[in-house]
């Protein structure tokens, strides 16, 4: 049950996004946002959607999990569309009672409702086609010329990497020790908020205490196995740019040039 | 001099109060002096807080001698500079799997050792398949560490070390926390990789049923080692493993008993099949 969760929403197949270094995968995620800031018409947007199409088609991963990643904003979602539709002032389309609705306003809900949506479904396309293994092997490469400011990069990403392996674990360790004090007549269930935060004491403590416990064994074992930090490592699986790496960034970096010229020359 | 060396080895434990004074010193191990031959397959038992684990973590130097020496294939323990060299020859495996699994798939956990000690990427992958293969894992390589069994995580542990190339392997209770299956496989596993690569083996465990493999015995009590030699003398001795806490397996503790009602039996009886031999059914 809580063993079969699976972190992150890594859809299994194999396709050409998939295959693609995690470095271009999140330089494309940050070009993509920058893009969606960058144009303000709807030619603009049509582009957009357009490459974001394109790359859903190419990542093989069924659309509604894309729509999926929608749920979480619905709320947000409708907040930014009702205050830019009813309170932006400017030439009036049509009025009910005192609320006015504009022109401007109609176009400002769109453009807002439009950008939400896709950055939810570009940002969904990348953790999609990434393991979060990738991802921190990415990111630990992309920052890895922090370190000469002293950043630990490598720490970082290990540390990341291990919180992401023992979450399942340390998921397990609650759900044993929830079942454990429900025996002993513990309560998770009832009474007003206070009540059940208090409640949550006597679970959060036997979890701190083995947190702890097993951060000391696995410290020891990564000892036992030479672990000395980044310096002299060697890794197992590499991250080389291929060809169709360097052909993504291309049409990447084309993209963003063709954002720039509608959302700013053209129009 | 063999791969492991100890001499006159004394530990102690100093426990502090709140204010960090002193308020006892406990001796976790006093005055041992072992010499393990390369290829050996020994264990080491003992019951709970008999020193048998702070003497393993000596071997990988994780602990210090506060007396005496260890020697590791000749480096001493204490000596700074050897430290990782002494690390890749002795590896270590600890009691719970999930706490010694770093990789998030089987393959990647492996690989952890061998990147660790700068080894170029391509043999990085050769000394996986090949560690994976000789404990049975390999078909599991792609496989997250959090699906397998208690036994199967042992192994992908075993294969961890392995991967590194080590003379000789440490193993902390591997089995302490696993079902009988899983001590089995983990037992057989360990077997093979002294059988089949002659990797030195010692093997601290409280299963009595698990040292009758070994070559040679050592039973620690209260620090130093009460009793040394082969499984079959250290089981002749039913009386003096009860007197330090100790069972013996089942047929050994059942052909005692029969020979001390009057039948004519040998001492140090470890199998099903040598007791019916010997009983001549």
């Amino acid at each position: 049950m809580l063993r079969d969760i699976t972190l992150g929403q890594y859809y299994q197949t194999d396709s050409v996004i998939h295959r693609l270094d995690p470095r271009v995968k999140l330089v494309a995620t940050l070009i993509f946002i920058i893009s969606l800031f960058l144009v303000d018409n709807f030619i603009g947007y049509a582009v957009a959607a357009l490459f974001l199409f394109m790359v859903i088609k190419l990542s093989k991963v069924p659309f509604k999990f894309m729509v999926r990643g929608m749920k979480a904003i619905v709320f947000l979602l409708l907040i930014a569309v009702v205050f830019n539709l009813f309170f932006t002032p400017g030439e009036v389309v049509f009025s009910v009672w005192k609320i006015k609705v504009t022109k401007e306003g109609i176009y400002l809900a769109a453009f807002m409702a439009i950008r939400l949506v896709f950055l939810i479904m570009g940002s969904s396309v990348m953790t999609l086609t990434t393991t979060p293994n990738q991802l921190t092997d990415g990111l630990e490469k992309l920052l890895s010329p922090l370190k000469k400011v002293k950043v630990p990069v490598h720490e970082i990403s290990m540390m990341m990497s291990i919180a992401l392996r023992f979450i399942p674990i340390l998921l397990e360790e609650t759900d044993k020790i929830m079942k454990a004090q429900i025996a002993r007549g513990a309560d998770f269930e009832s009474g007003n908020l206070i009540k059940k935060a208090k409640s949550l004491v006597p679970l959060l403590v036997p979890l701190f205490i083995s947190a702890f416990r097993r951060a000391n064994d696995l410290a020891t074992a990564m000892e036992a196995r030479c672990y000395r930090g980044g310096d002299f490592r060697t890794k197992m699986k590499p991250l080389i740019y291929q060809k169709r790496d360097r052909l993504a960034y291309l049409v990447c970096w084309g993209y963003l040039l063709l954002c720039i010229v509608i959302g700013k020359i053209l129009f | 001099m063999g791969i492991i060396k100890t001499d006159n080895l004394v530990f102690e434990y100093i426990r502090r109060d709140e204010e960090g004074n002193v308020e006892g010193i406990t001796r976790a191990v006093d005055e041992v002096t072992l010499d393990i031959k390369q290829g050996d397959f020994v264990a080491i038992l003992g019951h709970n807080g008999s020193g048998k684990s702070t003497l393993a973590k000596h071997i990988n130097a994780i602990l210090y001698p506060t007396e005496g020496t260890v020697w590791v294939d000749g480096m001493d323990t204490s000596d700074e500079d050897k430290l990782w060299d002494i690390r890749q020859s002795a590896g270590m495996v600890f009691q719970n799997p999930d706490n010694q699994i770093i990789g998030q798939i089987v393959e990647e956990d492996v690989g952890f050792g061998p990147e660790n000690l700068g080894v170029p990427t391509k043999e990085i992958w050769e000394r996986m398949e090949e560690s994976l293969k000789a404990v049975g894992m390999y078909e599991f390589r792609k496989h997250s560490p959090n699906k397998l069994s208690g036994g199967q995580k042992q192994r992908v542990s075993i294969a961890g070390v392995i991967a590194m190339h080590p003379k000789c392997i440490v193993l902390d209770e591997p089995t302490a926390m696993l079902d009988p299956n899983g001590r089995k496989e983990v037992i057989r596993a360990v077997r093979a990789l002294n059988d089949v690569e002659n990797i030195t083996v010692v093997l601290i465990t409280h299963y009595m049923e698990e040292i009758i493999y070994a070559n040679k015995v050592f039973v620690m009590d209260g620090g130093k080692v009460a009793m040394e030699g082969t499984p079959r003398e250290i089981f002749s001795q039913v009386e003096k493993l009860k007197s330090l806490r100790l069972d013996v397996p089942q047929v050994t503790l059942l052909a005692h008993e029969l020979k001390k009602s009057g039948l004519p039996l040998p001492d140090g009886i470890l199998t099903k099949e040598e007791l019916v031999t010997a009983l001549g059914l």
